[in-house]
């Protein structure tokens, strides 16, 4: 039976700042122990110095922990004494910046990894270059392309060496969020292709929210949270402020079209929501992604106001934000979780504790999938 | 002719030892620039001292040494014995060594820097991509680092061919083995024959003068072909 | 301003006669040793002081063309005073030979025989100075050929520069043999190190090493360390150091 999934453990210490980085970080540590799955995207977040990075350096092998002990699906690539070095580890790495190679054409980079892989097939090249749509690029130097094209030539690159493993670091941070737009669709396009297992480092969260599966919360080195991106997301115990990020993401169904009014009605399992037509066809599973700040809380179902859905729910917990006049209250609907980021003021009006009922009234919803 | 058969048996040899050293020299020095770039060892330092030590220090000196190594009991000529290949000094494989040492750093240095220039980031990208080090070595360092490596074999050449101190202390002014060029002059200048010290002297200063400028111009060129390559 | 160029010219014409001066002088490097060991004993009987600067006499020759500001010049042979004189560089009637080089064949080796070996040819490398250059060299070339061995030697030959340099070829063992200057090996009549053999007198031409004094009026201090170096103290200097002196009848007059 094959073994899946990926166990890691690293600890790394530095005693003296990082040459090449622009904020020294003494005696910052890593020190990691994780089982993470053997599919799918695994998004790992943190804030820049969480150690986010460095700990997707030693998985490639790039960086040397003091301890470090590391299978991917039942393959040892690095235990007490020995490590398997970068090159040998069947794996893909897609970095921050431009890492095409500047003294060959887009073709030649592709063809630097093909030769180094195990045998790819024309149809698979083909594939992956339709996926990724830059067959128009081959002969052209890497100095003469966009910043998207460059990150989908390196993304194709990545996946022409037929990993086990795709490593990603902040693959769209160099970019703009018109570009990065641009990019999400192909991401999207090889997530639901390939089953393969991803690590995608970012320190934005919509692009994580959109793209993951799984989340990893990294602050100093250390994991505070690891889990299905839905689990995640729905805690507001996490002592790393998300802001105004804070929220959740729901898996819903489509269930009803009104092309009058361009909405679907999508239902999760603690109710219905109207959302923006995007096309999606009715029993297409979605995910949308409901922010904190979205949500009000009401005692009473207003048919008077703007806002097209409201949810009964029962308040869970309240925990106060990083913001002092906020606080974050959790709330349940059926089997789901919602967050509603409300004023202590609204808090003490309402006189909201736990296993209170009221209406949640959702202000807009994003389907991010 | 204004240049004497001796002169042109000098010119030859000349020209033969500083393409010799020169090959030697990228063949040695590429690797060990490549160490040096790359190393974090407390090797590091002394060594980059080392190799840098003939710019600073006479050639008499470095000269001086290499006969005292050469000699029957020094080091060199003990090695070269015991392996049957009899004495390096006054030959020209003892030009060869010498030349080697003395030219080292102008070898080094360009390739080392371009190396540094490079950063580490292509080799990682390469080793992402499968790539083991010999391999990494000649598809991303020798290509990326071309720059430094044509600079080096420049200097190397044309240091060599104006070698003078170093091959005056171990060469013994043997026609067509140790008698290259630098020497010849000397010798002229110093029998006061001053009009055949000219023809030659003038004849290696526009020499060198033109391999420097093609090298700038080259450079030059390279620099702004170059503006927009790694996360430019 | 002209009145006081006038009383400096006349100060220094009043004082010329106590006045102490500071003599340059160009010096071959063979001669070295004894030239140093000269200028002491010179700055202890007169009140001047000496500089000795040493290089290969065509170095210093060359230098004195281009106008090098030398009160004297020792030369390793003499070609290169008749040179200067020629060109009225040298003060004309100034010339004199002040040391007769001794030749040896030497082998830092000192368990061999280095007149055997040499007449057997049983060494890979035999150093002499650059014939072309140096007198010393001149003077071995004719050795080699009155023995009979010049053709034969000639592919194992290794040039010094100058006799210093052939010195070192020699003491580092890298050649076997060489031919150097007595002055270089011997010290107070005895052999410093090595296995010596001193050449006959006959089998070369003497080594004449001469000297010029330099200036169309050369100044009173460099007179008095002419007349000096040609002094009994003096050739008793020279001849410690391997060197012979001239009679003093076949001496030209300053």
């Amino acid at each position: 039976m094959k073994v899946s999934g990926i166990e890691a453990a690293f600890k790394l210490a530095y005693s003296a700042p990082i040459a090449g980085r622009k904020a020294p970080e003494t005696n910052f540590a890593l020190d990691v122990r994780l089982k993470l799955p053997g599919s799918g995207i695994t998004g790992i977040y943190g804030t820049s110095g969480s150690g986010k990075t460095t700990l997707l350096r030693c998985i490639a092998g790039l960086l040397k922990a003091d301890e470090g002990e590391l299978k991917v699906n039942g393959e040892v690539w690095q235990d007490k004494r020995d490590m398997v070095p970068t090159h040998e580890r069947s794996m893909a790495y897609v970095f921050q910046e431009s890492s095409l190679f500047p003294h060959l054409t887009v073709g030649e980079n592709l063809d630097y990894a093909i030769k180094r892989a195990a045998a790819v097939d024309k149809s698979f090249y083909a594939h992956i270059l339709e996926l990724m749509d830059i067959e128009r690029l081959l002969q052209r130097s890497s100095d003469q392309l966009s910043g998207g094209e460059k990150q989908r030539v390196a993304i194709a690159r990545a996946f022409l060496v037929r990993p086990k493993l795709l490593l990603m670091d902040e693959p769209l941070a160099s970019l703009d969020a018109g570009r990065k737009q641009e990019i999400l669709p192909y991401l999207e396009r090889l997530h639901d292709e390939f089953d393969l297992p991803v690590l995608y480092v970012s320190h934005a969260l919509d692009e994580l929210a959109r793209l993951a599966d799984h989340l990893l919360v990294m602050h100093q080195g250390q994991v505070l949270a690891d889990g299905s991106i839905e689990a995640v997301l729905s805690r507001t115990d996490l002592p790393v402020p998300l802001g105004d990020d804070t929220g959740v993401v729901l898996p819903a169904t489509v269930v009803e079209r009104d092309s009058q009014w361009h909405l679907v009605k999508v239902e999760f399992s603690g109710g219905s929501l109207w959302v923006r037509d995007s096309g999606d066809a009715i029993g297409n599973t979605l995910r949308i992604r409901v922010l904190a700040r979205d949500v009000s809380l009401a005692l009473s179902s207003h048919h008077d106001s703007s806002i097209l859905n409201r949810i009964p729910v029962t308040v869970l917990d309240l925990t106060p934000d990083s913001d002092e006049a906020m606080v974050l209250v959790r709330l349940s609907a059926g089997q789901s979780i919602l967050i509603a980021r409300i004023t202590r003021r609204s808090v003490a009006h309402l006189k909201l504790a736990p296993g209170n009922t009221l209406w949640a009234q959702i202000k807009s919803v994003a389907v991010v999938r | 002719m204004i240049l004497t058969d001796a002169d042109l048996q000098a010119i030859g040899l000349t020209l033969r030892l500083a393409s010799t050293v020169t090959v030697l020299l990228l063949l040695l020095g590429t690797p060990l620039a490549w160490w040096l770039a790359r190393t974090s060892s407390w090797l590091k330092a002394p060594i980059g001292a080392l190799v840098a030590l003939p710019l600073v220090l006479p050639p008499t000196v470095l000269g001086f040494y290499l006969l005292v190594a050469m000699g029957p009991n020094g080091p060199l000529g003990q090695l070269t014995q015991s392996l049957g290949l009899g004495s390096l000094a006054f030959s020209f494989w003892g030009l060869v060594v010498g030349s080697i040492f003395y030219s080292l750093p102008f070898v080094v240095q360009p390739i080392q820097n371009s190396i540094e220039a490079m950063g580490a980031r292509p080799l990682e990208i390469a080793a992402t991509l499968g790539a083991g080090p010999i391999d990494r070595f000649f598809t991303v360092v020798v290509p990326l680092a071309k720059g430094g490596i044509i600079t080096a074999a420049v200097l190397g050449f044309a240091h060599t061919i104006g070698e003078f101190g170093v091959v005056l202390m171990i060469g013994g002014n043997i026609p067509g083995e140790t008698r290259v060029l630098s020497v010849q002059i000397y010798d002229h200048v110093e029998a006061l024959e001053y009009g055949r010290a000219h023809w030659l002297a003038a004849g290696m200063l526009v020499f060198s003068f033109l391999t420097l400028l093609t090298l700038y111009v080259f450079q030059g060129r390279k620099r702004r072909s170059n503006a927009l390559s790694f996360g430019g | 301003m002209i009145k006081s160029h006038y009383l400096l010219l006349l100060a220094c014409l009043l004082s010329a006669t106590v006045r102490a001066e500071t003599l340059t002088i160009a010096v071959a490097s063979n001669f070295a040793k004894p030239m140093s060991e000269i200028a002491r004993a010179f700055e202890k009987e007169s009140n001047h002081s000496v500089r000795v600067a040493f290089g290969s006499s065509g170095k210093l020759a060359a230098q004195l063309l281009q106008g090098a500001p030398f009160h004297m010049f020792f030369s390793a042979d003499q070609d290169k005073p008749e040179l200067l004189l020629k060109r009225g560089i040298a003060t004309s009637g100034s010339s004199f030979t002040y040391a007769l080089g001794g030749l040896a064949l030497w082998s830092s080796d000192p368990t061999i025989d280095p007149e055997r070996v040499l007449r057997e040819g049983s060494f890979t490398k035999i150093a002499l100075a650059n014939p072309r250059l140096a007198p010393y060299g001149i003077a071995a070339t004719e050795v080699l050929l009155n023995l009979a061995l010049l053709e034969a030697s000639k592919p194992r030959w290794v040039l010094g520069e100058n006799i210093a340099q052939t010195y070192q070829f020699v003491e580092s063992g890298n050649a076997e043999l060489g031919f150097v200057a007595t002055s270089q090996i011997m010290e107070n009549g005895k052999l410093i190190k090595g296995a010596s053999w001193p050449v006959p007198q006959n089998l070369h031409n003497p080594i004449r090493q001469d000297a010029v004094l330099i200036g169309k009026q050369p100044s009173r201090a460099a007179r008095e360390f002419a007349a000096f170096v040609r002094g009994a103290e003096v050739t008793n200097i020279i001849e410690r150091y391997g060197y012979q002196t001239v009679e003093a009848d076949s001496r030209a007059a300053p």
